[in-house]
């Protein structure tokens, strides 16, 4: 049986029990895992975030809820409908399919798209099929530079051929097939700016490596590439951020999963990552904090959390690096480099780094 | 021998009659322009009818009429079922300024100063060069006299233009008629408006409008029992000021200081009239018309230094807490009402009491600033109303504290209405007009509180209702979501539409006690 009928049946599955509640003369209540970091544990053995045991429910006659069963229902039966039709939608789409003013009050079905978002996570938990299988996803995201060739939906596309833009990641990449894969390593960044310097000085071709960007948090389509490139293909990837708790986080997330999709962390994480920089080490070695900027209040509180997450807390590494930025009372941003040089980035910084191996597990 | 400067001039130099001085400053009394002076001169022909029949301990039945002459021109008819007023009187009530029984006494009483009626009418001659007529009769058997007035405003004495003997229908009472140039208007600071506030006051009236297009309005009486009757003090010490104690020195019988404080002033007992002397350092057994003016200074300040008890308060007749509500109950259509009296306090050695009425919802104006209703002693204020003690006590008040909106310094806002009533042996007003009451700390306090009480009724009313209100939208959401959720689920599943609105349905019907329940503890929970 293929995903998309298991998936199809879950739906099914979940709206029989609910009729069957009613029924019963019972109030319809969906029991499912709680998400959230209170339900977050990390596994030190497969070193990923998982999800715990607890579970939340939703029943639609309580106040509270009530709104939020309905749109899960509506979301529910979008999915079902694109599964039997074969067709895909994205979030942004799903949120207008489902919006529409209830008859007779004044009350939206959504108002905004966080909301359908939401409500679309909590299906995946609900049936244990992932956005994707339900046949929604996110719009694409990202550029993509190197010597590789893929196919996808039968066409081939040659990422060293894309002009300026590179290649932008859809969300599902599941069916993408790797036609030629020549690169010694994958830099991931989470600054466009950055990847577009690096792509102007054809650093991919000069370096013989992959070059993909985000813009801030890495999409699931990204974590999904890089996580195939590399357990099909060996390829180790590095990971370039901003010296920032937000920065670190996003590594974090590239290897051990998110504290949001915990659910899915199976399908997404690459325990092989390494973090490149930009760490404490880099700045004191590269003077770069002339170009500072000073930790405001959410930033200090956000390096707490950061630390005490357990993938953090018991890295001794990563607890001196957040130790130093806290000390500094700064953080710096990639494009900090630039000031020794537009190039400098890419002739001097990543070569360096990269062949003395200085990187963070 | 040729006359000195200063002899020629005293020949000019002459008495100012009142009259006279009123004529030329006519503002002072509130009679500054048409549309207020047709308002002023109800009010004062309403106020002493009401004032008359407290005195008779009769139950108040008032015809008030305004009658259009012609443009700016109209008539004005006051009658009342009051005593009456004996023949002899009647010339001097209304063609004499400043002549009448209330000036002279520490009394509640509606109209302070006298100077209310025949400032009326003498407003009515100087507009209209038109006479004043009353008609009064004061029993049963007895002849009803009618006379036409006119005031001298060089002398301020009437001079009668007309006396007879006339057919009145009434036992007793009096009616009053006359032209003055005037503008009537509804709404606002209206005619119409300060009846409707007196009858709010004075729920023991029944008064009859007819307006000038002929409609007649009548404003019942909700209450058959009369105010008990004000009893007249003697001023209290602390609220002397030296000139009215120079005076009071110069007119007393007493034959000795000691006994003049004893027997004019109210708390003063023989040692306290001791200690007053012996701080001033005067004898006690002085003739009080001997003492000069810095023996008087003395004694004043000796007053100011002497602990004296304050005065008693069974002078006071309040609305009454019930009563107010009962009028407010009848005049103003809302969903709900509080009254607040509180008991009597002091100020300058005057007694004084505040009640406050809270009307909310119904008919009451939800936008804006609440409306705001003012009583000395039981007489409607109109004009002013961001003058006075009133308004800086509402605003003073932190209506927030009681789930009614209010920006810093304003007024607070929503459909509700306020009364604010003082009574008192002497009302401090911050002008001759009478439109505002002055802002004493005593006087403040004291409206806070109530309006504190009176606050915190409302605020549980707006909890109880408006979380009602809530919880039953929120149930009715239920009701709207039924379809939507049926549908879905049929698109999810085997059933039908129809047969999952059904299950939902009843199932909310059996339920509904216990959702509401459920809404009632998560409230709670909030609230911890």
């Amino acid at each position: 049986m293929t995903t998309k009928k298991k998936s199809e049946i879950a739906l099914n599955q979940l709206g029989e029990k609910l009729v069957e509640q009613a029924k019963k003369g019972k109030n319809p209540e969906i029991i499912y895992p709680l998400r959230g970091l209170s339900n977050v544990t990390f596994d030190k053995k497969s070193r990923t975030l998982r999800m715990g045991n607890k579970t939340a429910s939703r029943s639609f006659f309580n106040v509270a809820h009530a709104k939020k069963f309905l749109q899960t229902i509506l979301v529910a039966v979008v999915s079902k409908e694109l599964l039997k039709r074969e067709k895909h939608t994205n979030l942004r789409d799903l949120y207008y399919q489902i919006k529409r003013t209830i008859p007779g009050t004044k009350i939206e079905t959504v108002e905004e798209q966080t909301e359908t978002d939401k409500a679309i996570e909590d299906l995946e938990v609900m049936t244990g099929f992932s956005r994707e299988q339900l046949n929604i996803s996110a719009g694409k995201n990202g550029s993509v530079a190197g010597k590789v060739i893929i196919e996808d939906r039968g066409d081939t596309i040659d990422w060293s051929k894309m002009g300026s833009g590179g290649w932008s990641v859809p969300s599902v990449v599941e069916d993408i097939k790797f036609k030629k894969v020549s690169a010694n390593y994958i830099l991931y960044m989470e600054k466009e700016a950055v990847w577009e310097r690096l792509h102007e000085d054809k650093f991919w071709e000069k370096n013989k490596c992959v070059i993909i960007s985000s813009k801030g948090q890495t999409t699931r389509g990204i974590r999904r590439l890089l996580q195939r490139l590399s357990e099909e293909h060996k390829i180790p990837i590095y990971v370039l951020t901003d010296f920032d708790p937000w920065g670190f986080y996003i590594y974090s997330v590239v290897k051990y999963g998110s504290i949001a999709l915990a659910h899915a962390s199976e399908r997404l994480t690459i325990p092989d990552v390494r973090f490149l920089g930009i760490t404490a080490d880099d700045i004191e070695k590269y003077n770069l904090n002339k170009h500072f900027i000073k930790l405001k209040d959410t930033d200090i509180n956000r390096i707490k959390q950061v630390s005490e997450y357990d993938w953090f807390k018991d890295n001794k590494e990563w607890q001196r690096q957040l130790k130093l930025m806290k000390q500094f009372g700064a953080k710096a941003e990639i494009q900090a480099l630039s000031s020794k040089g537009i190039s400098f980035i890419s002739e001097t910084y990543l070569p360096e780094k990269i062949k003395k191996k200085d990187f963070i597990d | 021998m040729t006359k000195t400067k200063a002899e020629e001039m005293a020949a000019l130099q002459q008495e100012i009659s009142i009259s006279e001085f009123f004529t030329k400053n006519r503002h002072l009394l509130g009679f500054d322009n048409p549309r207020k002076a047709l308002l002023m001169a109800v009010k004062e022909g309403v106020d002493n009818s009401l004032d008359a029949c407290q005195d008779a301990e009769i139950l108040p039945e008032i015809y008030v009429e305004i009658k259009k002459i012609k443009e700016d021109r109209y008539s004005l008819v006051v009658e009342d079922n009051g005593p009456g007023i004996v023949k002899e009187q009647i010339p001097r009530i209304f063609g004499k300024l400043l002549y009448g029984s209330k000036f002279h006494r520490l009394r509640q009483s509606m109209g302070q100063q006298g100077i209310g009626i025949s400032a009326a009418a003498l407003y009515g001659q100087l507009t209209t060069g038109k006479n004043f007529h009353v008609i009064s009769k004061i029993g049963k058997n007895r002849p009803a006299y009618y006379y036409e007035l006119h005031i001298d405003t060089k002398l301020n004495e009437p001079k009668i233009v007309t006396e007879k003997e006339v057919p009145y229908m009434k036992d007793q009472g009096t009616r009053l008629e006359f032209e003055m140039e005037a503008k009537y208007q509804k709404g606002k600071q209206s005619a119409d408006e300060y009846l409707k506030e007196i009858a709010l006051s004075n729920p023991h009236a029944k008064i009859t409008f007819k307006d000038p297009e002929g409609t007649v309005i009548t404003f019942p009486r909700a209450v058959n029992t009369l105010p008990k009757e004000a009893k007249e003090i003697k001023p209290h010490p602390y609220g002397i000021e030296l000139g009215m104690l120079i005076s009071m020195l110069h007119s007393t019988t007493a034959k000795s200081l000691s006994t003049f404080l004893q027997q004019d002033f109210s708390r003063v007992s023989a040692s306290i009239a001791q200690q007053i002397c012996d701080k001033a350092e005067i004898n006690m057994h002085s003739r009080p018309n001997t003492i000069v003016r810095n023996q008087a200074e003395k004694l004043y300040e000796a007053i100011q230094q002497t602990k004296i008890m304050s005065p008693p308060t069974n002078c006071l007749v309040p609305i009454g807490a019930e009563a107010l509500e009962k009028g407010m109950r009848k005049e103003i259509d809302a969903e709900f009402y509080a009254t607040v009296s509180r008991p009597p306090s002091v100020y300058r050695g005057n007694p004084f009491s505040i009640e406050v009425g809270i009307a909310y919802g119904g008919s009451i104006d939800p936008e804006g600033s609440v409306q705001v209703i003012r009583f000395a002693n039981r007489v409607p204020l109109l004009y002013q109303q961001g003058a006075g003690a009133i308004q800086k006590a509402i605003i003073e008040t932190a209506w927030k504290n009681y789930n009614i909106s209010q920006s810093k310094g304003s007024l607070p806002q929503g459909p509700i209405l306020i009364i604010v009533s003082m009574v008192s042996v002497w009302v401090p007003f911050t002008s001759e007009a009478k439109e505002a009451i002055a802002s004493y700390d005593e006087i403040i306090k004291e409206m806070k509180l109530a309006l504190q009480e009176a606050g915190r009724k409302l605020s549980t009313y707006i909890r109880k209702t408006v979380k009602a209100r809530e919880q039953r939208e929120k149930i009715n959401l239920f009701e709207k979501y039924i379809p939507e959720v049926a549908e879905g689920l049929s698109m999810i599943s085997s059933a039908k539409k129809t047969d999952i609105e059904g299950y939902l349905t009843k199932f909310l019907k059996k339920n509904i006690g216990e959702l509401i329940k459920g809404l009632e503890d998560n409230d709670n929970k909030e609230k911890e």
